[in-house]
C-alpha cells in the first residue's frame, strides 16, 4: 500500500490560477484527480479529508451526484492528448456529449456551441473540422480539443494536469497563450499541475510546491521566486539552467523521491536535504507561516541558518 | 473568498504494486524460473497439468493394471452396467468399455501429440524463415494466407477419402491411417503457429544481442538456433498445447464422421461413433469416450492458458 | 474507402483461382473411377463412352479450363435460375455438372438442401452472439468477480467439449430422458401454419443450441479480452471526467472500440460454423449441405464434392473480404489510407 498523498490542504479563489509544482511521484496528479473521485476506487482509497466546493463536500458525494459536478462545474484536462480522445468518435461528438448531458441542449444547439468552442480554442475552419476524427489532428490541436471539451459547460474551475508536457516547446507556448486568453475572457479558476517552474512563473498567481505527497511550500508567485523558503524549492530554482553561468555544471538534486508505505513521521525531503538536522528526522514539519500567505513546511530557517520557531 | 475549493488533510492511497518496494531483496532468477513460478499460481493451469498427466499415466500404464483385452468378446455380459470387473460397463458385444477407452486413449493421444509436433515443426520453420529472411517473408506469408483460406474440414475429408486405400495397401491398415491422419492434421494446422512465430522472430531480431552476434560474424544458422529460437520458445509452447487440443478434437471428429481409423481399431472418436447407434439402450457408451475427449482437451486448454498468463509480463510479478 | 475495398478484392480473386486449381487438381488426381460403382455387366466400350461424356478423356489443362468455365459462368447462372425460378439465356443447352450418384444436376441438389443448413447455421450464430456479447462485457467490467470466474470456466468447457459430444449428450438428456424435443429431424416437414412452424422450431432447437453454445464460448472470451484491453485506456478516464454516466462510458465509448476486432472475428467465424454444421447435421440427421458433403465423399461422387468444397472456399474468401471491409468501416483510422 502506497501513501501517495499525506495530508494536503489548500484553497482556490475565484478566478485565480494556482500552479501545483512537483516532480513525478510527488502525488500532485493523484491529489487533483481525487478531488473529483476520478481515481479507480478500488484499489485507491481516500482515507480522510474534505473537498469544499460551492457549499458541498465532494468527497461525500454519491456517484450520481459527483457526475453532475464533473465536466459541468469542474473541467479536467489530462496530460496526453494522443490518448485522451476516443479514436472512433468525431471530435464534434465528444464535445457535444457533455453539452447534451449536463446542459440538455438539442443536437443542433450542441453542434453550434461545439463549433463556437472549437473557434474559441483556436482551431481553424471549425465548422468543417468538427466532423473530423482525433487522428486527423496534430498533438497541439488535439490538446486544444481536450480544452474545448473541458470548457464546454462553462465550469467554475479548470484542472489541467501537465497539459503541455507531451507537446513540443513551441506548441506549449501557444497553449499557454490560449489559456491566458481564455482565463481573461471566461474568468474561471484554474489549477495548473506542472513539473516546470518556468511555466508556473509565466501564468500562475499562486504556487503550491509538492513533495513526497505533501505540500512543502505555498506562496504567491513573486514571493516564491524572490524568497524561496523550503530547501526543495530552493534546489529546484537552482537547477534551472538559466540560473547558471555558461560552462558551469548543472545542479541537480541528488537522490530519488520517496515511495511512502506509511505516513511518515519525519520530513520526506530529509534524505536529500543539504540542511537537514536532528529535528527533521523526528518530526514531520507542518506548514509554518513565514510572511503573510507565504508558508513552508520546514524546520530550517534560511535567514538564520537555525531552527525555525513555530509562530 | 467565494467558490473556493479547500482540501483539508487527506491521505489518498492509490493502487498498490503488490509487493512492498525496497523491503525484500529481489532474488536472482531466470526467465524459466519466473515463468514456472507464475504458472504455479494459475490455479487452472496447475489443475489442468495434474489432470492431463493423470490421463497420460492411465493411458500408458492402465492396460497393464486393468489387464482386460479391449477386443475380447464376451457376449453373455453385453450391455452390462458399472461393476468391478467392468468399471465402465460393456458394449453390445460384451467388450469391456474401460479397456477400450484406455486403448483408444493411446491412439488418440499419440495422434494428437504427433500431429501437433508435425504442425509445430512446419509452423516454426516457416515462421522463423519468414521472420528472419526479409526476402522470404512475402511469399511465405502469402502461402500462409492461402492455407488459411482453404476450407479445412471438407479438404481433410476429401484427402482421407482419396488416399486412404493407397496408404492402407502400402503400410497396413493401422499405420497407414495413422500416418494419413497425422499428416493431414499436421499440414492443415501450422498456420497459426507460423504467424505467431514470425511475429516473435521479428521483434527478437531487432534486439541488441542479435546485432552483437552478427557483428562478431556468427553464421545465420547459428544465430537462429542459439539466439532467436530460445527467445521465441514461449509463444511456441502456447501454440503447442493448443495444437494438441485441436489435433485431438480433429481426429475425433474425423473418426466420428466415419473417416478415421477403421472400426476394429478404437479411438475415442470411433468409440463415440460406434456408440451413437446404441445411445438409447446404453448411453454410457457415448458418455465415457466423450468425457475422455472433453477432459483431455479441457486440461490441455487450461495448461495453455496458464502458460500464456505466465508469459505475460504485465501479470508476472504482480 | 473505395480504394481500400478494391485492393482487398484484388487479393481475393487470385486466391480464389489458386484454390479452385488446388481443389480441381486434388480431386482429379484421385485414384477413383466414377464408373466403378456401376454394375459390372456394362461392356467396356459403353463404360468408355460414359467416361468420355463425363469429360474424363481430355488432357488435364483442357479439363481444368472447361471446369473453370463451368464453375464460374455456367453453374452460377444455373444456381440463380434454380433459386429464383427464372430463366437466363438458353439454359436448356447449357451443360450441367451432374452428380455421379443421382445423375441430377449438382446445383439442384444444393439449392434443395441449402435452406435447412442456412436456417440452423444462421440461428445458431445469432443466438451465439446474443449470448456471448453480454457475458463478455459483464465479465470484463467485473473482472475476477464470481460471474467472471464462472463465465470463464463455462467458456473453457464450452469450447473444449467437441460439438459431437454435446450434441449426443443433449439428445440423451432432452430426447431420450425428458422427451421434450425430437431426436431425429423430420426432413419432409413443411411449415404451413403456426403449428407446423412451432414443430419446426422444436426440432431445430437442439442442433441450434449445440452450435450456438460452442460459438458463444469462444466469442465471449474474445469479447472479454477486447473489452479489458479498452477499459484501461485514457479516453475512458476522459469520458468519466466529462461526467458521463457509467453505462454510457461502458456501452458507448468502450464497446464501440472493443467491437472492432470482435466484428472481424465474427465475420471470420462464419466458415467455421459451417464446418460445425457438417458434424451437427450428422448427429441430428438434418438434410442439409453438410450431410450432402459426407454422402458425396463416402460415395466418391467427385463433381458433388468439387462443387461443395469450392462453395466452401468461396465462402471463406468472401468472409475474409467482409471482415476486412467491416474493419475499415468501423475503425476510422484505417479508412483514409
Amino acid at each position: 500500500m502506497v501513501h501517495a498523498v499525506n495530508g494536503i490542504s489548500f484553497h482556490l479563489d475565484e478566478g485565480e490560477l494556482l500552479a501545483v509544482v512537483g516532480e513525478s511521484g510527488s502525488g500532485k496528479s493523484v491529489a487533483m484527480m481525487s478531488l473529483m473521485q476520478l481515481l479507480p476506487m478500488p484499489p485507491a482509497e481516500i482515507a480522510s479529508g474534505r473537498v469544499n466546493f460551492q457549499g458541498q463536500d465532494l468527497v461525500k458525494l454519491k456517484a450520481s451526484q459527483i457526475r453532475q459536478v464533473r465536466g459541468s462545474r469542474i473541467g479536467f484536462v489530462f496530460q496526453d492528448p494522443m490518448t485522451s480522445l476516443n479514436p472512433v468518435f468525431t471530435v464534434g461528438f465528444q464535445i457535444m456529449e457533455p453539452l447534451r448531458e449536463h446542459m440538455g441542449l438539442s443536437k443542433r444547439q450542441a453542434r453550434e456551441r461545439a463549433i463556437e468552442l472549437l473557434e474559441l480554442v483556436g482551431i481553424p475552419a471549425a465548422d468543417q473540422r468538427i466532423d473530423d476524427y482525433p487522428h486527423q489532428f496534430s498533438g497541439g490541436m488535439r490538446q486544444r480539443v481536450v480544452i474545448a471539451i473541458a470548457l464546454a459547460c462553462d465550469p467554475k474551475v479548470l484542472i489541467a494536469d501537465e497539459p503541455t508536457t507531451a507537446l513540443d516547446v513551441t506548441v506549449q507556448a501557444q497553449i499557454l497563450e490560449l489559456i491566458k486568453e481564455l482565463r481573461q475572457n471566461l474568468g474561471m479558476a484554474i489549477i495548473w499541475i506542472t513539473h516546470d517552474l518556468g511555466v508556473a512563473a509565466g501564468i500562475a498567481d499562486r504556487i503550491v510546491v509538492m513533495y513526497g505527497g505533501q505540500i512543502v511550500e505555498h506562496a504567491a508567485v513573486e514571493d516564491l521566486f524572490d524568497d524561496p523558503q523550503h530547501p526543495y524549492t530552493r534546489a529546484l530554482l537552482e537547477s534551472l539552467p538559466g540560473r547558471h553561468a555558461a560552462h558551469e555544471k548543472l545542479r541537480s538534486i541528488a537522490g530519488q523521491p520517496p515511495l511512502l508505505l506509511k505516513q511518515p513521521d519525519f520530513c520526506p525531503f530529509s534524505a536529500r536535504c543539504k540542511h537537514v538536522f536532528d529535528k527533521c528526522l523526528r518530526q514531520n514539519p507542518p506548514l509554518i507561516a513565514v510572511e503573510g500567505d507565504h508558508r513552508a513546511a520546514c524546520w530550517w530557517n534560511p535567514e538564520t541558518g537555525g531552527v525555525r520557531d513555530v509562530a | 473568498m467565494i467558490d473556493q475549493v479547500s482540501v483539508a488533510p487527506e491521505k489518498v492511497i492509490p493502487p498498490a504494486p503488490g509487493s512492498p518496494v525496497a523491503a525484500e531483496p529481489r532474488k536472482q532468477s531466470t526467465l524459466t524460473a519466473d515463468v514456472w513460478r507464475q504458472f504455479r499460481q494459475h490455479k487452472g493451469g496447475v489443475m489442468g497439468a495434474i489432470v492431463f498427466l493423470t490421463i497420460i499415466f492411465l493411458v500408458v500404464f492402465g492396460p497393464y493394471i486393468h489387464g482386460v483385452d479391449p477386443s475380447a468378446l464376451n457376449v453373455r455380459e453385453r450391455n452390462a452396467g458399472i461393476s468391478l470387473a467392468h468399471p465402465m460397463g460393456t458394449d453390445n458385444l460384451g467388450r469391456d468399455t474401460f479397456a477400450q477407452i484406455l486403448a483408444g486413449g493411446r491412439t488418440s493421444l499419440s495422434v494428437g501429440v504427433t500431429a501437433m509436433l508435425l504442425s509445430l515443426f512446419v509452423g516454426t520453420t516457416i515462421g522463423v524463415l519468414a521472420g528472419y529472411f526479409k526476402k522470404l517473408e512475402g511469399p511465405l506469408m502469402r502461402l500462409t494466407d492461402l492455407f488459411l483460406a482453404l476450407p479445412l474440414l471438407p479438404l481433410l475429408l476429401v484427402i482421407i477419402m482419396l488416399f486412404r486405400d493407397t496408404l492402407r495397401r502400402s503400410f497396413g491398415p493401422e499405420t497407414g491411417i495413422f500416418m494419413l491422419i497425422v499428416f493431414v492434421i499436421g499440414i492443415t494446422s501450422w498456420m497459426q503457429t507460423a504467424r505467431i512465430v514470425r511475429g516473435a522472430v521479428l521483434s527478437v531480431k531487432e534486439q541488441e544481442f542479435v546485432l552483437a552476434a552478427k557483428s562478431i560474424g556468427t553464421r545465420e544458422r547459428r544465430i537462429i538456433t542459439r539466439h532467436i529460437l530460445p527467445n521465441v520458445l514461449s509463444p511456441i509452447m502456447v501454440s503447442a498445447t493448443l495444437g494438441i487440443a485441436t489435433a485431438i478434437i480433429t481426429e475425433s471428429a474425423l473418426s466420428f464422421l466415419g473417416l478415421g481409423f477403421p472400426s476394429d481399431f478404437p479411438t475415442w472418436g470411433r468409440l463415440l461413433f460406434d456408440g451413437v447407434n446404441f445411445m438409447q439402450i446404453n448411453p454410457s457408451r457415448v458418455i465415457w469416450p466423450g468425457l475422455a475427449i472433453s477432459l483431455t482437451v479441457l486440461s490441455v486448454n487450461y495448461i495453455g492458458d496458464g502458460i500464456r498468463d505466465a508469459l505475460d509480463p504485465r501479470i508476472r510479478g504482480r | 474507402m473505395f480504394h481500400y475495398t478494391l485492393r482487398r478484392l484484388m487479393f481475393a480473386v487470385p486466391t480464389l483461382f489458386v484454390i479452385s486449381f488446388i481443389i480441381f487438381a486434388l480431386l482429379d488426381l484421385a485414384p477413383n473411377d466414377p464408373t466403378g460403382n456401376l454394375p459390372l455387366t456394362i461392356p467396356p466400350e459403353v463404360r468408355e463412352q460414359i467416361r468420355m461424356s463425363l469429360g474424363l478423356g481430355e488432357p488435364f489443362h483442357i479439363r481444368y479450363l472447361k471446369w473453370l468455365q463451368q464453375f464460374f459462368i455456367a453453374e452460377p447462372l444455373n444456381f440463380i435460375e434454380q433459386a429464383f425460378g427464372i430463366e437466363i439465356g438458353n439454359s436448356a443447352e447449357r451443360v450441367r455438372i451432374r452428380s455421379w450418384a443421382t445423375r441430377s444436376p449438382v446445383v439442384d441438389l444444393i439449392v434443395e438442401r441449402m435452406p435447412q443448413t442456412l436456417w440452423v447455421v444462421g440461428m445458431s450464430y445469432v443466438v451465439g452472439i446474443l449470448i456471448a456479447l453480454p457475458v463478455g462485457i459483464i465479465s470484463a467490467y467485473r473482472q475476477y468477480s464470481w460471474f467472471d470466474q464462472i463465465g470463464t470456466f463455462v467458456s473453457m468447457v464450452g469450447f473444449s467439449v467437441p460439438t459431437f459430444f454435446t450434441g449426443v449428450v443433449l439428445i440423451v438428456v432432452f430426447s431420450v430422458y425428458l422427451g421434450w424435443f425430437p431426436s431425429i429431424y423430420d426432413t419432409t416437414h413443411r411449415v404451413t401454419g403456426w403449428d407446423s412452424f412451432w414443430v419446426q422450431v422444436r426440432q431445430m432447437i437442439l442442433p441450434v443450441m449445440v452450435l450456438a453454445l460452442y460459438n458463444a464460448a469462444q466469442l465471449s472470451r474474445f469479447v472479454r479480452a477486447s473489452m479489458l484491453d479498452n477499459l484501461n485506456q485514457d479516453y475512458v478516464r476522459t469520458a468519466r471526467a466529462k461526467g458521463m454516466k457509467e453505462r454510457v462510458v461502458l456501452l458507448v465509448h468502450v464497446l464501440r472500440n472493443s467491437l472492432i476486432p470482435v466484428v472481424t472475428v465474427i465475420a471470420l467465424g462464419i466458415p467455421t460454423i459451417f464446418s460445425g454444421a457438417i458434424i451437427t447435421e450428422q448427429i441430428f440427421r438434418v438434410n442439409g449441405l453438410g450431410q450432402l458433403l459426407i454422402i458425396a465423399i463416402q460415395g466418391a461422387d467427385i463433381p458433388l464434392v468439387q462443387t461443395l468444397t469450392f462453395i466452401f472456399a468461396v465462402l471463406i474468401i468472401l468472409c475474409n473480404l467482409i471482415a476486412d471491409i467491416l474493419y475499415g468501416i468501423l475503425d476510422p483510422r484505417i479508412r483514409y489510407d
